[in-house]
C-alpha cells in the first residue's frame, strides 16, 4: 500500500480524497482501512502542499547546532507555523524528524535537495529560490 | 587523471554537486581528460565536499573544497593549496579507525560492481556458497556480531532460530528505517558500498534458507534510495541477485521498499506491519519475527550495519572479527559522532574506546568552542551522559551499567548552552508524536509528561515526583522501546543535570 499512496502523492502532491476508495478496492480493503493506513504516515498529506516543500529537522543533533532558532525565523519569515503554506503557495513548512545529515547541522530538505548548515543567509536564499 | 567528489547526500548537502560540475567544466575548458568518479563519503563531514585525486602515491585531498577553489585546484596542478591535505590515508580521523564494514566507502564508486570486486567484494559470498547453511550460521556466531540496530541481541542466535523453523517461505529483511538523530551509518553505507549489503543479506538467505529479501528504508533518504535502487537493479542483471546467484543455483531476490516518515516504523514488528501495507503499529512478542515474521513467516530482521558486516565475517572468518572489541562487544563500531562537534562524522573501530577519547580526541571537542556539557548517545531513546562518564568504554554492558545504551552508536554532543530541561521535554514531545498508539503509558503517558515538564518549569517543584513517576510507569507498561525508553532521556537528564530543572521560583530565590 505504501508505494501506492508514495506513487500517487508524487503525482498529485497529496492523496486526494477520491484516490483512498480507488486503492481499497485495487487492494481488496475496506475504504476505512486504506484512511487508517494513511493517516498514520507522517508522510502523506490529504490536501495540496505549496509548489516547495522545505522540510526542516527538529531532532536532537540539529538542535544542538540551533534548529530551533532556524526554526522560529522560517515561520516569522513566511508568515507560518509548521505545516502551513504561505499565502502566495510558493512553499509548505514541514518539520521532520533527522534526515541523516546531523554531522552538517541544522539540516533542512527543500524538495528532496538536501541542504546543511543552514543558516540565516541560507534561509533566504532558500525563499528567494522557492518564491516565498 | 581520476578525481572523486562524493555523491554521499552530506557530501551533496554541503555543495558537492556544484563541486562536481565545476570540476567537469573546468577540464572540458582546459581539454584534460577527467574521469570523475562520485564516490561516498570518507566520513570526514567537516572536511565535506572532499575532493580527491589519484597520484602515483596514492589518493590526495582537498576539502572543503567549493565551486570557486576548483579553478585554482587546476591552476596548481592539485599541488600546493590551502584546502591541500595531503595523503588521505594519512589523515589522522582516517589513520586511527578499524575499517571492516565502512573499507570500501568513500574508496570505490559504490555502483561500479568491477570495483567492488577488485577491493574484496563478493568474497565473502563465495565463501558462503561453498559452506552448509550451519556453517555460515557458525561463522557468525563465532564473530560475536550483535545487532547493529539498538537491541545489541546475537546475529547468529537469531539465524540460527530462522535456519531451524520450518516454512515454505522465509524472509530476510533488513532494517533501514534510521530514525534516531545523531545517526546515519546506514545512509553512508546505502549510498557509498550499497553492494555489501546486497550481499549480507544474500549470504543471510544462504545460512537460514530464504530466498526473498526486502530492504525498508526512509523516506527522508531519497539519495540513499536512489543509489540502492540502482545497485539493486545492477546486481540483478550481473547475477548476483536472482534465480541464480553467481551461478550457485541458489535464488534470491532483493526489493527496496521506502517508509513515509514514522519512527516507530524501525521498530521491527512495526516495520512488518508496514511492509505487509498496514498501519505500524507493534505487534505483541511472542511470537517473535524469527518464527512468524512477514507475512507470518520466519523472517530475520536485521539492521544495515549488522548485515553489512557479514560479508568481511565470511571472507577473513569469525575469529578475524571477534579479535577486535572488549568483554561481549565484539568486533567493530562505526560510531556517528554529530551535533556540537568540531569534528564530525563517521569512525568505525573496535568496541572499547571511552566516551571521553571519542568526544575530546576524536571529535576535537564542541564546534561552538564551549565546554561539553551533555552527551546522548544511541539515538532519542538513549541517555545524556555528563562529563563524569568520559571513562565509560563504547561497548554494551558497560554503557546498560551505568543508565544508558550503545543503541545505533549515535553521539549527539550539546555545549554548556543546553537547557536539558528542555532536551527532557522535546524526549516526551517526540514520544507522543511518534507513539503508535497502542499502549496507554506512552500514548497518553508521553503527553502527559509534557505537560508536568512544563509545570516544572513554571515552577512547580512538585511536579518533579510526578515526572520520576510517570517514567516508571512508562518503562514497566510499554511494549516496545518506543514507551519503555523515553524515560532514559528524561531521567538521565533529570538526575545528571537537577539545576535545569529547579524551579523559578528556587532559581530567584
Ligand atoms: C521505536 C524503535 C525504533 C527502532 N528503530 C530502528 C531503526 O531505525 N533501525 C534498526 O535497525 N532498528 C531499529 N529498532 C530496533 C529493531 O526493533 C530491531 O531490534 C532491529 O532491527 C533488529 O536488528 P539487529 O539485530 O540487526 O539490530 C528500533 C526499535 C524501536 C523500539
Ligand atoms: S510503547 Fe508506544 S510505540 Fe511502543 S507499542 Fe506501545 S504505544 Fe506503540
Ligand atoms: S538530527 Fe537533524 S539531521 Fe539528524
Ligand atoms: S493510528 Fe495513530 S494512534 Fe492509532
Amino acid at each position: 500500500m505504501l508505494p501506492i499512496l508514495h506513487a500517487v502523492q508524487a503525482e498529485f502532491g497529496h492523496v486526494p480524497a477520491e484516490a483512498l476508495p480507488q486503492i481499497a478496492d485495487a487492494l481488496n480493503i475496506s475504504r476505512a482501512e486504506a484512511q487508517g493506513v494513511m493517516s498514520f504516515y507522517h508522510d502523506f498529506r490529504d490536501h495540496p502542499a505549496g509548489r516547495h516543500v522545505l522540510k526542516i529537522c527538529r531532532a536532537e543533533a540539529c538542535q544542538a547546532m540551533g534548529s530551533e532558532a532556524l526554526a522560529a525565523a522560517a515561520k516569522v519569515r513566511f508568515g507560518i507555523d509548521w505545516h502551513g503554506t504561505t499565502a502566495n503557495g510558493a512553499l509548505t513548512l514541514e518539520p521532520v524528524f533527522c534526515l541523516g545529515l546531523c554531522a552538517c547541522a541544522p539540516a533542512a530538505m527543500l524538495d528532496g535537495q538536501v541542504i546543511g548548515r543552514v543558516d540565516a543567509a541560507r534561509l533566504d536564499q532558500i525563499a528567494t529560490e522557492a518564491g516565498a | 587523471m581520476r578525481i572523486y567528489v562524493p555523491r554521499d547526500a552530506a557530501a551533496k548537502a554541503l555543495g558537492a554537486e556544484a563541486v562536481a560540475a565545476a570540476v567537469s567544466a573546468e577540464a572540458a575548458a582546459r581539454g584534460l581528460p577527467v574521469e570523475l568518479v562520485r564516490n561516498g563519503s570518507r566520513g570526514m563531514v567537516w572536511l565535506e565536499p572532499l575532493l580527491e585525486v589519484e597520484t602515483p602515491e596514492g589518493r590526495i585531498a582537498f576539502g572543503p573544497v567549493t565551486a570557486a577553489d576548483v579553478a585554482a585546484l587546476f591552476d596548481t596542478g592539485f599541488g600546493a593549496h590551502p584546502k591541500a591535505l595531503g595523503l588521505t590515508a594519512e589523515i589522522p580521523f582516517l589513520k586511527k579507525q578499524t575499517r571492516l564494514t565502512f573499507a570500501r566507502v568513500g574508496v570505490i564508486d559504490p555502483l561500479s560492481l568491477s570495483e567492488y570486486e577488485a577491493h574484496g567484494g563478493l568474497a565473502g559470498l563465495r565463501k558462503a556458497l561453498t559452506l552448509a547453511p550451519e556453517a555460515i550460521v557458525a561463522e557468525v556466531t563465532d564473530s560475536g556480531l550483535r545487532g547493529r540496530g539498538g537491541a545489541g541481541f546475537p546475529t547468529g542466535i537469531k539465524w540460527k532460530t530462522v535456519l531451524g523453523a520450518q516454512a515454505p517461505q522465509k524472509y530476510v529483511v533488513c532494517n533501514a528505517d534510521e530514525g534516531d538523530s545523531g545517526t546515519f551509518a546506514d545512509r553512508m553505507l546505502m549510498e557509498g558500498d550499497p553492494f555489501t549489503l546486497i550481499e549480507g543479506m544474500v549470504i543471510a538467505g544462504l545460512a537460514v534458507g530464504a530466498t526473498r529479501g526486502y530492504i525498508y528504508s526512509r523516506s527522508e533518504y531519497p539519495d540513499a534510495n536512489d543509489v540502492m535502487g540502482q545497485a539493486i537493479a545492477i546486481g540483478r542483471a550481473a547475477g548476483m541477485l536472482g534465480p541464480d546467484v553467481l551461478g550457485s543455483g541458489r535464488a534470491f531476490e532483493l526489493e527496496l521498499r521506502v517508509g513515509a516518515g514514522a519512527y516507530v516504523c524501525g521498530e521491527e514488528t512495526a516495520l512488518l506491519n508496514s511492509l505487509e501495507g498496514k498501519r505500524g503499529i507493534v505487534r505483541a512478542k511472542p511470537p517473535i519475527p524469527a518464527l512468524q515474521g512477514l507475512f507470518g513467516q520466519p523472517t530475520v530482521v536485521n539492521n544495515v550495519l549488522s548485515l553489512a558486516a557479514v560479508p568481511a565475517i565470511l571472507a577473513e572468518g569469525g575469529a578475524a572479527y571477534a579479535a577486535h572489541g572488549i568483554g561481549r562487544s565484539r568486533g567493530t563500531i562505526p560510531l556517528q559522532i554529530a551535533g556540537n562537534v568540531r569534528f564530525g562524522g563517521l569512525f568505525e573501530t573496535g568496541f572499547g574506546i571511552t566516551l571521553g577519547e571519542i568526544v575530546n580526541d576524536i571529535a576535537g571537542g564542541t564546534a561552538s568552542g564551549r565546554p561539553v556539557k551533555a552527551v546522548q548517545v544511541g539515538g532519542p531513546l538513549g541517555a545524556y551522559h555528563p562529563v563524569s562518564d568520559f571513562d565509560l568504554p563504547f561497548a554494551y554492558e558497560e554503557f546498560a551499567g551505568r543508565g544508558g545504551l550503545v543503541g545505533h552508536a549515535g553521539l549527539v554532543v550539546h555545549d554548556d548552552s543546553v537547557d536539558m530541561l528542555k532536551m527532557a521535554r522535546f524526549a516526551l514531545e517526540f514520544c507522543a508524536i511518534e507513539s503508535c498508539g497502542k499502549c496507554t503509558p506512552c500514548r497518553i503517558g508521553a503527553v502527559r509528561g509534557v505537560e508536568v515538564v512544563d509545570r516544572i518549569a513554571g515552577g512547580d517543584a512538585a511536579a518533579i515526583p510526578l515526572l520520576t513517576d510517570l517514567c516508571q510507569t512508562m518503562k514497566l507498561g510499554s511494549l516496545c522501546a518506543l514507551g519503555g525508553f523515553t524515560p532514559y532521556p528524561v531521567l538521565s537528564a533529570l538526575t545528571h543535570f537537577p539545576d535545569d530543572f529547579a524551579t523559578l521560583q528556587e532559581a530567584a530565590e
